[in-house]
């Protein structure tokens, strides 16, 4: 039996024909729809490098049944880029400038979870402590940096991404 | 075989009474690991996601007593909320010891209770604070103490077409604690965990054993000696003998049913499950930190 649905992703619908039913969002975002920035490491939700977002929560790609989320909105590393492709956002360029990626097969799973830990905090007026840094990336496993440019890199985002709300609101 | 993606409760039961062997899916978080390894093929799916009266959480009066009624939908982060955190702070401590923030942004409080894992972290909270699940299905609705409704490792009480619509924690007025052993400190599945509930209006004491046993275990002995040797006044409790939560410690580990597997052995799961309820005791108590 084969399953048509279509997801949103990125902001826009995308068709999925001849599915198999037990497909889970990984496996369709990166067979299916060509979208490879989720990454399958453990596909038990343990390493968080399938991290995106699905309706403003962080998930694991690997852990939801892409059928089950066909009226939620999906948004992938992909759909970070900000305007023309090869743009960086905030928190890819912070681990740029960090030299957080070694092999970087969890980066784009750290990304995500460093862009929706912006995204809950922004508006507090401190910006977040070490252990709510470590605890947003406690579900990201990498086995290369040790973490310390990876911490480095999200203390840089977070420090751009104030600059850039203060810009914004003319502070 | 299809995917059914019901938008309401009543939707979610017309499904299933469709397809009364469908499997239903929660937050995911199990069954995908099982779908992924290929070990479990998946035929009818009722997916309860968008079943917006599942995912509400509020605080009502049932018989004399606050309750807090939680959707089976709302997820370990939901339960770790400012607004359950202050009413049912073990179930929201529990909650933050699961997983990662990826994982308790899906999984649920009603996946948990239909799952029915040994090592599932809210059950000794529910089993402690004797919780009530709310079932509903074609026969109509019931409710269950937790005590009953999970009856073995991965087994419970619902039968074809019924699902967890709601879970029923009272609001405890005292000190309540959630511990657990794992291999390391974060994303681990229990080996041994606590509850403790110390109950200030009527001078109880309960706790829930996890991953020692078949499903959540109360240790109903121990807890009434402890609640003996307590000094009870309105703030709180004193240990008069600081000795009495080793001792309490020893009385718990004779009600745990450990097993040995791949995470532990059954005399380490006895032994862990003595430490944290010393522990717990020791957190609980006024002065009982140091």
């Amino acid at each position: 039996m084969s399953e048509q649905y279509v997801l949103r992703v990125n902001g826009e619908p995308r068709e999925v024909q001849d599915a198999w039913i037990g497909e889970s969002l990984l496996y369709v975002l990166r067979e299916r729809l060509g979208l490879p920035g989720a990454k399958g490491g453990c596909e038990q939700g343990e390493c968080g490098s399938c991290s995106v977002l699905v309706d403003g929560a962080l998930v694991c790609a690997c852990l939801v049944l892409a059928a089950s989320v066909v009226d939620a909105e999906v948004v992938t590393l992909e759909g970070l880029q900000p305007g023309e492709r090869g743009a960086l956002s905030i928190v890819q360029q912070a681990f740029v400038e960090e030299g957080a990626v070694q092999c970087g097969f969890c980066t784009p799973g750290l990304v995500m979870a460093v862009e929706d830990l912006l995204a809950r905090d922004l508006d507090r007026d401190a910006a977040p402590g070490d252990l709510t840094v470590r605890e947003a990336v406690s579900g990201n496993l990498c086995r290369c940096t040790g973490y310390g440019r990876v911490l480095a890199a999200i203390e840089r985002a977070v420090s751009s991404a104030a600059t850039q709300v203060a810009v914004r609101d003319g502070a | 075989m299809t995917v059914h993606r019901p938008t309401s409760l009543a939707d979610a039961f017309a499904a299933l009474g469709e397809a009364p062997d469908a499997l239903v899916l929660a937050g995911g978080t199990d069954v995908m690991v099982g779908v992924n390894e290929g070990h479990r093929r998946l035929a009818d799916v009722v997916v309860l996601g968008g079943v917006p009266e599942l995912r509400r959480a509020g605080v009502e009066r049932i018989d004399g007593r606050e309750v807090l009624v939680i959707g089976a939908g709302v997820t370990y982060t939901g339960l770790a909320a400012p607004e359950i955190a202050a009413r049912a702070p073990a179930l929201a401590v529990a909650a933050r010891t699961v997983g990662s923030p990826q994982i308790r942004n899906a999984g649920t409080i009603g996946g948990n209770l239909g799952t029915a894992s040994p090592a599932g972290d809210t059950l000794p909270v529910l089993h402690a604070l004797d919780a009530q699940v709310a079932l509903a299905g074609p026969a109509g609705a019931r409710i269950l103490p937790v005590r009953e409704f999970v009856t073995g490792p991965k087994r419970t009480a619902l039968t074809p077409g019924e699902l967890v619509t709601a879970v029923h924690v009272p609001v405890v007025r005292g000190p309540q604690d959630y511990l657990k052993v794992g291999v390391r400190n974060a994303m681990v599945i229990a080996v041994a965990s606590v509850a403790f509930v110390v109950d200030l209006d009527r001078h109880e004491v309960a706790v829930g054993l996890g991953a020692v046993g078949p499903g959540p275990l109360g240790a109903p002995e121990a807890c009434r000696w402890l609640a003996r040797q307590l000094h009870w006044d309105d703030e709180g409790v004193r240990l008069a003998d600081p000795g009495d939560a080793a001792r309490f410690g020893t009385l718990v580990t004779e009600a745990a049913r450990p097993i040995d597997d791949h995470r532990g052995r059954a005399d380490y799961r006895r032994h862990a499950v003595g430490v944290l309820a010393t522990r717990a005791v020791k957190r609980a108590v006024r002065g009982g930190m140091s």
